[in-house]
């Protein structure tokens, strides 16, 4: 009944270490698992099993020949925001449909030389824009929860592929919570790396001051693996920051929190918080206290405005970053006579429903004469949310809260509404505005069976904190476990 | 604060966006929404709040000018619409009136 397709990273590399398993089967049985399933969750945009398999041959002939690497054969799903060079990067959308980029993203060639087994690219919202996979140009993805929900977004097809064991492991990519928020939703660990940690190099920018790259894994163990393999200073990304990649080992890995300082972040009555991801917060909080965690109130007063500033800021940038899909040097190119329809005419049948309402809203926000009212304000209030955060770690080292209002919420039901959809980043983009790194990990499941996310954040670099707490509450709590069960 | 067709229009074209008559429409109703839900913003008080733009402490960022490989002019052409005589080809950019 076990697949080695629903291992985690470490113990499939333990079996690996000792011989009990090969690169080859281990890589078979994922594409076994996505033979049998993805017809139903549509986790992948593109498969490459030749390659995948091609690779797991080369990490078997490096393990005979007794060299180790961090993922040696260990198959990884990639967004399809991440590009891969021979390998097509649709950003799911239509106007990059065919693109096969020349090169690989920093953080794809990282995980090439650590020696993973790359199967395929995942679906997401077009061009990482919404929270439910809906938004995809070509079709949603289901969470392998109950398959009438959405997996999330905008790493939906990351956190499904993940959850469903079509890979072992998932690289997204979190703007305002597209890789916490689906972590949530399929009851993963995802983590959003403090901003300039990951290299940027090959992501496709959607909103440069807050896009970063980041890990959903099956437990907090894989997350640090995974992090400490794709984090580091990238001189091909000048927001790249100069700081060692993440050191695992230096990870206090205990399931003691004595003498830690956790701050609880109150959740408003007015967040739409469904009462039963209420109930299994209260019950986290009891189980930190319980492992010797101090716990405290803090409080972050302007984490309301980050909804409006996010939705100004990012739809801002965005405006800027995706005028180059012009239709002259890649992806799709509508028929035109004029070099002025040549644009016009490719970016409005190229580019969907959503990716047009945030070029326009971040348009309108940059335009002249309406630059200070709505940019300007957005940034300062960008600037209260940080100071927030600084004013709640002089007192403690973590602050946790909820990654999600809701539980998977069934498709179609908000898609038709974008500000409703937006709403369901509300915990999310505090974090992504302030630059500081934080991680989503399973807590409980709701009445229907759907899990629930508690989301830790730390203060910029201190990725190390976020994974002890996670660890020592992992330890003590049977959710991390649990896997969706297949009709 | 509404915004008009006429101003849906007018950001449109300053997008580069070619929209159907049907999405003016729709997008009049939702942007429109979206502003009014954005303005809360306009209730805080950000008297001499220094924006920001970026987390980074990160200013110009320099690295040694050591000349290095370029993309192949195939490889620079190879996802493009259409190309010719190693160039990329577009309709005309002038013309006559």
């Amino acid at each position: 009944m076990t697949s080695p397709a629903d291992l985690t990273i470490h113990e499939a590399a333990t079996l690996l270490r000792e011989d009990a398993l090969s690169a080859v089967v281990l890589t078979e049985a994922v594409i076994e698992r996505i033979l049998a399933v993805d017809n139903d969750v549509r986790a992948y945009l593109t498969l490459t099993p030749e390659a995948a398999l091609e690779q797991a041959a080369q990490a078997d002939a490096l393990r005979a020949a007794g060299v180790t690497l961090p993922l040696l054969g260990i198959p990884i799903a990639l967004k399809d925001n991440l590009s891969t060079r021979g390998v097509p990067t649709s950003c799911g959308s239509r106007l990059l449909e065919g693109y096969v980029p020349p090169f690989d993203a920093t953080v794809v060639r990282r995980l090439k030389e650590a020696g993973a087994v790359l199967p395929g690219k995942t679906n997401l919202d077009e061009f990482a824009m919404g929270s439910s996979t809906e938004n995809s140009a070509f079709f949603p993805t289901r969470n392998p929860w109950r398959l009438d929900r959405v997996p999330g977004g905008s790493s939906g097809g990351s956190a499904a592929a993940v959850a469903a064991g079509e890979a072992l492991a998932a690289l997204g990519s979190d703007t305002g919570g597209s890789v916490r928020q689906p972590a949530a939703l399929c009851g993963l660990v995802g983590v959003r790396p403090t901003y300039g940690r990951c290299s940027r190099y090959g992501l496709v920018a959607f909103a440069s001051s807050l896009d970063q790259v980041g890990p959903l894994t099956r437990d907090v163990t894989d997350a640090a693996l995974l992090l400490s393999v794709v984090t580091g200073h990238d001189p091909c990304d000048s927001t790249s920051l100069p700081a060692a990649p993440f050191d695992s080992t230096a990870v206090l890995w205990t399931d003691d929190l004595r003498g830690m300082r956790i701050g609880v972040s109150p959740i408003g009555d007015s967040a739409g918080v469904q009462p039963d991801v209420r109930r299994a917060f209260d019950a986290a909080v009891d189980t930190l206290a319980g492992l010797g965690a101090e716990m405290m109130t803090v409080s972050l007063p302007h984490s309301e405005s980050a909804l409006p500033a996010y939705y100004l800021i990012a739809p801002a940038e965005a405006s800027a970053n995706l005028a180059r899909f012009d239709g002259i040097r890649y992806g799709y190119r509508a028929k035109a006579e004029t070099l002025e329809e040549l644009y016009t005419r490719t970016r409005g049948e190229g580019f969907g429903a959503e990716v047009k309402r945030r070029l326009m809203l971040g348009t309108y926000a940059l335009r002249a004469g309406y630059y200070d009212a709505y940019y300007r304000k957005a940034q300062q209030a960008r600037t209260l949310i940080r100071q927030d955060f600084e004013a709640a770690f002089a007192q403690v080292e973590v602050i946790i809260g909820l990654t999600s209002p809701v539980t998977a919420f069934p498709l179609g039901e908000r898609v038709s509404d974008p500000l409703r959809m937006y709403l369901a980043d509300i915990f999310t983009l505090p974090q992504a505005l302030a630059g500081l790194p934080a991680l989503s990990l399973p807590c409980g499941f709701d009445a229907d069976g759907l899990p629930i996310g508690l989301q830790l954040t730390a203060p910029a670099l201190e990725e190390g904190r976020l994974l002890r707490v996670a660890y020592a509450y992992e330890q003590a709590t049977p959710w991390h476990i649990q896997r969706p069960v297949r009709s | 604060m509404p915004m008009t067709q006429e101003e849906v229009r007018q950001i449109a074209a300053l997008a580069r966006l070619a929209l159907t008559d049907d999405e003016i429409v729709l997008f009049q109703e939702q942007l429109s929404a979206i502003l009014d839900y954005v303005a809360s913003l306009q209730e805080l008080d950000t008297h001499q709040i220094p924006p920001t733009a970026t987390v980074l402490p990160l200013h110009t960022v320099l690295r040694e000018d050591v000349p290095g490989s370029t993309l192949p002019q195939d490889e620079a052409l190879f996802n493009a619409p259409q190309a010719q005589a190693g160039c990329f080809r577009t309709p005309p950019i002038i013309v006559k009136e």
